[in-house]
Parts: structure tokens; C-alpha cells; sequence
């Protein structure tokens, strides 16, 4: 009677928990039982786990074989669990020593000729495993470099389960290394999406402007304006203006990339803010994410601590554009299934684009749009209010004039910029410091009317429009934050008069009261 | 197919002779039955007051020592389990064999290339 056992992780979200993978071999009838709520792919890891075995020259026992993962009651899901089961098997079989296997745990899916295949979300599993006082771990070789980027993890990859087996001591068939490195998926590069600068936008002083301030305090910005003024351009330059992640921020970026399955490790941690931006006919659960069993990160989490871009935002569906409000609040999605509810990671900056109007050309005067007045008001009404009112920064872009075209003078870099945005967050960080929040942008409320209150001749302007209702009283905190971020950026204490008419203008479109 | 009845054969007369070893008594061999259940229990056996079916399967070993056609034990599935039990129910019926309890057992015979044969023996598999 052979009882055998080792480590796996679940992940629920981001949120890894230590499994015991226990294999039980008792006389019996042959069969092959896993039990512990496993989904459909690892019910089948029976399966792989067979035939990798007898690759192995180790075909299972002719007995029962029971395999628990435990906590039972913990939804697993996924292949990540085969070299677990095959080992605590091999365990349980004494070809492997019980004590040494207890103390590592293993990630990783198992070819049906033993050989060992990368998973994802490999950096949140190690990371559970490590915070669970288990920091020895083998990973499928391709995972070696993800792995190691958690601190104080003992990391050893593996190409086969032979490898793993005598890794840990066991004598096994050499003769069936798998040897043909080039099936697809072996490699998988991820190529990093070049940030374009700044300096090829023309023109565009005033839009430039709020793309400054926007990254400089975190802020939600909406940019509206004709086909071709350089919405895009504008937004798709933002994330080079923002500074390096920090590292705690770097590993839980990573870790939603690492389970999204959109990381790869020979880069290191991602320490630039990632980008997304979503075709405007993607879904509810591709943005916010979801889908059965594995809940995957949507675009808003692979987003978190970056820019989530919606180009022609009134486009989207309605649904979509509801389900940010969630995380545009608290930072986070929590994505309910019947397995349980999964917490990923979703603090990013809002940049919308829309045309005003179906045609694009209600600008200006509007001489050159074509519809009717109902469509135009329907179109940006398309973006509720309730999401409007989150978004600090609203500003109008028109078309670059042929004249400025022609001045052809390039506009000023992203370097030059990007060291304005630091000193600026700089300035944040410290007068932020043990509230939360790291940037103007998520500062909250209560400190803003608190410590930081400005005294009313500066308000002025801002009391005035909260009593005429132009702003809401969520809209009067974000000008406040606006306002923070422009005395940053100038460099001053604390700010003006100026500062809040500035932020009230940025806020409302131009259009101040 | 005749080689195979043949080791079949050889297979039931080690079972008998483990059974026999192992204190169990005989009762009947290839119980044949058509209704309510069709088909064939290998070994009928009283093991103290318990009636036993006893299912046998044999292989023979191939030269590397492993049995070709996968482990004896492996071709008892939980189905055929069920079906020998109903089986030994018609039987107790028939024979009219005091059988306060029953039970099916499974019997693997291996036959090495040389050697004698390899025994193993379950109880109660259904």
C-alpha cells in the first residue's frame, strides 16, 4: 500500500492556493480515480499521465490508484496539475523518495511522451507557493525564467518528466528524452509593441497638453474630435510618457500577463505600463474578462497600472462600456462564477476617443455635419453620464490646419515630457504618502477636502459651478484632482486660482461656465 | 483462437490449484449461463460459508517479461464485475448452494516465458 504526495497550485484570479497532490495505490482493479473537484482537462491529466509515464519506463501500477487534490473543496482547473499527479504516483510507487518529493512543488503539463509543456500563470502560482513556506519548485523549462522572478524562489526546470525524476533522485529510462525542440509553441516570443514619440504629432498644443496632464496625475481623459485630427496618435503615445512600474506594481502587472498567457519571461518583469486597446466590437468578458471554468483577465485587467484605450468609444456596446465602472471605482474586477469569484487586478487609465457625432464633423461651427440634430445628441449620450462624470480630463481636438501642417515643426518629444511627468509624480508620491494612492488621479476625496483643503478665494470659480450644477459633487473632487496635477506640473506648492480654472476648462470641454 | 482457449485453459487449472492452495473449495469451473444473464463463470468457490465467482485472466509474457496485451487484472472491468455478479446470483439460485453471502473475486495468471506461472488474487473486486 503506497501513499504518495506533493504540492500544485490553483489559481483563482490571481490568487494562487497550495494543493496537496496525494496519489494512493492500493490492490484492487486497475484504475485511475482523481478526485477534488477537477474540471474536465484535469480530470483527463489521467490520461496524459499514463501514457507519460510508461514513456518513462514506469507504467502505473496494475492496482487502484487514487489521486486527491486537497483542499477538496477548492475548484481546480486546467493541465498545470500532470506533473504533480505523475510524480506523487511515482511516489506512491516508491520510485521516487516520499520525504524528498513532499517539499517541492510542481507546475506543468504533460505531453503523452513525457515531455514537459509550459503553463500559464506560472509567476502567481510560484509566488502562492513561496508565500506558502514552499519555495522549492520545478517548472517545465520555458516557465524556468517567469519563475525566477519571484524573490526567494528555488527554481528548477525541467524539459521531461524523466528529468524531473532524476532531478530528484529516481533511475529512470534515459532513452526517451524528447529531442525535436521545434514543435510549435516551444518558443513563443512575444514581440514588444514599440511605443511611437511624441514628437510626430503636429500641431495639437492643447490636446498635448491634457496628454501631459493626464499621465502626469493619472487621469481618466476623453478626447473628441473629427476623423483624423490625431486622437489615436495622442493616445497611443501616452504610456511612453509614464514612468517605470515600481517593482511590487511590476509583479502583479506581470502576473495578469502571465495568466492571461501574454507574457513572455526573457524580458524579465514588465516594467513599462502596459497598453490595451480594444477593437470597439469586443465583448463584456474579453474586456472585463471571464469565460467558463478558467476565468481569464480581460483587457481592463491586462491594462492594470496602464492605459486602457477605447478608440470611437461610443461604438462600443453599452454593456461594456457599464462594466468599467467597477473598476474605474474600486481597481479591481471581481468576476463571479458557480466555481467561485476570481479577483483580478484592473487600476487603469481611462482614454476614450469619440467622434462628436456620426459623421465626425460637428466641430467647430458644425458647418460640415450631416446629421440630424437627434443623432448628434444620441451619439455621446451613447457614453452615460455616470461614466462621463469619472473621467477628469475632456477636451476637444480639432483638425491640424494646413498651416501648421506646412510650419511642419516637429512638436516636442516624449523625453522632455516624460521628465516633466516625473518630477510631477514625484511631487505626488510624496504628498500622498500613507494615504493609498499614488497619483493625483487616485486621490481620494476625503483628503482632498481634508489636509489639502484650498482655501475658498481659490474654490471660487469651483463652488460656483457645483451651485449652478454644472459639476457634481464626484466631478468637483476630480477638478480638485486636476488642479493638483497642473500646480505639480508648474512646479508649485500647492494650486492657484489659475490652476482650478485651468482644471474646471479641462473638465468641461471648454466650455466653462 | 484456439492458442488463446488454450492458455485460457492452462490459465483456470493455476487459478484452481491457488484457489485449492489457499483453502477454498470448488465447486463448479465454466458455469455456463443464458438467462437471466449470458455468459460464463470461470471458477465457482465456497471460501468458509461465502459462495466466490472467481473471474481468471491469463496472459502470457512477452520476451521483455511485460505482458503484451497489458496486465490481466486490466481486462476486468467494472461492467464484466457486475455482470460475473449477477451471474453468481443466477448460479446460487440454480444449484441451490447454501449462499449466505457472495462475493467475486478476480484471478490474473501470468505466464512467463520460463518459469513458473505469477498468481495474483483479489477479493472482492464487486
Amino acid at each position: 500500500m503506497g501513499l504518495g504526495a506533493t504540492r500544485g497550485v490553483a489559481l483563482v484570479g490571481l490568487a494562487g492556493a497550495v494543493v496537496d497532490v496525494e496519489a494512493f495505490v492500493t490492490p484492487g482493479l486497475p484504475a485511475f480515480v482523481v478526485t477534488g473537484l477537477p474540471d474536465t482537462s484535469l480530470g483527463q491529466s489521467r490520461d496524459r499521465v499514463r501514457a507519460a509515464l510508461s514513456g518513462i519506463g514506469c507504467s502505473l501500477p496494475s492496482r487502484r490508484v487514487t489521486v486527491n487534490l486537497s483542499p477538496a473543496s477548492l475548484p481546480k482547473q486546467g493541465a498545470g496539475f500532470d506533473l504533480a499527479v505523475a510524480v506523487a504516483v511515482l511516489a506512491a510507487e516508491g520510485v521516487l523518495a516520499r520525504e524528498v518529493v513532499r517539499g517541492w512543488t510542481h507546475l506543468g503539463e504533460l505531453g503523452l511522451d513525457g515531455r514537459l509543456r509550459p503553463v500559464r500563470g506560472v509567476l502567481p502560482a510560484v509566488v502562492a507557493s513561496v508565500a506558502a513556506g514552499l519555495p522549492r519548485v520545478v517548472v517545465p523549462v520555458e516557465n524556468a525564467a517567469e519563475a525566477e522572478l519571484v524573490p526567494g524562489a528555488q527554481v528548477r526546470g525541467a524539459s521531461s518528466l524523466a528529468a524531473v525524476v532524476r532531478g530528484h533522485g529516481g533511475d529512470v529510462d534515459a532513452g526517451c528524452e524528447p529531442d525535436d525542440d521545434d514543435l510549435p509553441g516551444r518558443r513563443r516570443a512575444v514581440e514588444p509593441r514599440p511605443v511611437p514619440d511624441l514628437a510626430d504629432v503636429v500641431g495639437q498644443v492643447e490636446a498635448r497638453r491634457a496628454v501631459e496632464v493626464a499621465a502626469a496625475g493619472g487621469h481618466h481623459l476623453l478626447m473628441l474630435g473629427p476623423p483624423g485630427a490625431g486622437k489615436t496618435m495622442l493616445a497611443a503615445r501616452l504610456p511612453g510618457l509614464l514612468p517605470d512600474l515600481e517593482d511590487a506594481e511590476a509583479v502583479e502587472v506581470t502576473a495578469v500577463h502571465s495568466v492571461a498567457g501574454t507574457f513572455d519571461a526573457a524580458g524579465g518583469l514588465l516594467r513599462r505600463p502596459p497598453f490595451e486597446d480594444p477593437h470597439h466590437t469586443a465583448t463584456t468578458p474579453s474586456v472585463v474578462g471571464g469565460g467558463s471554468g478558467v476565468v481569464r483577465p480581460g483587457a481592463a485587467s491586462r491594462a492594470h497600472r496602464g492605459v486602457l484605450f477605447l478608440d470611437e468609444a461610443p461604438e462600443f456596446r453599452k454593456d461594456v462600456l457599464e462594466a468599467l465602472r467597477q473598476p474605474l471605482e474600486q481597481g479591481s474586477l471581481v468576476i463571479a462564477r458557480a466555481g467561485g469569484a476570481a479577483r483580478y487586478p484592473a487600476r487603469f487609465q481611462l482614454v476614450m476617443a469619440a467622434n462628436p457625432c456620426p459623421c465626425g464633423r460637428a466641430t467647430g461651427k458644425g458647418d460640415g455635419c450631416s446629421c440630424a440634430p437627434v443623432e448628434r445628441r444620441r451619439y455621446l449620450a451613447r457614453l452615460s453620464g455616470p461614466l462621463l462624470d469619472r473621467v477628469d480630463l475632456q477636451v476637444e481636438v480639432t483638425a491640424p490646419s494646413r498651416a501648421a501642417l506646412a510650419a511642419a515643426e516637429p512638436g516636442e518629444a516624449t523625453a522632455p515630457v516624460a521628465g516633466r511627468v516625473r518630477a510631477a509624480r514625484a511631487a505626488q508620491a510624496q504628498r500622498l504618502q500613507g494615504s493609498g494612492a499614488r497619483c493625483n488621479g487616485e486621490a481620494p476625496g476625503s483628503l482632498l477636502r481634508g489636509r489639502l483643503r484650498l482655501p475658498p478665494p481659490v474654490v471660487a470659480d469651483l463652488d460656483a459651478a457645483l451651485d449652478r450644477g454644472r459639476l457634481t459633487v464626484r466631478g468637483y473632487d476630480r477638478v480638485l484632482r486636476t488642479a493638483w496635477t497642473l500646480a505639480d506640473l508648474d512646479g508649485a506648492g500647492t494650486p492657484d486660482r489659475d490652476h482650478v480654472g485651468a482644471a474646471l476648462l479641462l473638465r468641461l470641454r471648454g466650455r466653462a461656465a | 483462437m484456439r492458442t488463446s482457449d488454450a492458455v485460457g485453459r492452462y490459465g483456470e487449472q493455476v487459478a484452481v490449484a491457488h484457489l485449492e492452495a489457499a483453502g477454498m473449495r470448488v465447486v463448479a469451473r465454466n458455469w455456463r449461463c443464458v438467462d437471466p444473464v449470458r455468459g460464463e463463470l470461470d471458477v465457482v468457490a465456497r471460501d468458509g460459508d461465502v459462495l466466490v465467482a472467481v473471474e481468471v485472466k491469463t496472459r502470457r509474457c512477452g520476451p521483455d517479461g511485460a505482458p503484451g496485451a497489458g496486465h490481466p487484472f486490466e481486462a476486468v472491468t467494472p461492467v464484466k464485475a457486475a455482470r460475473v455478479r449477477r451471474l453468481l446470483v443466477a448460479f446460487a439460485e440454480r444449484s441451490g448452494e447454501r449462499a449466505p453471502s457472495l462475493r467475486v473475486d478476480a484471478v490474473a495468471v501470468l505466464r512467463p516465458t520460463r518459469g513458473p506461472a505469477l498468481v495474483e488474487h483479489l477479493r472482492g473486486v464487486a
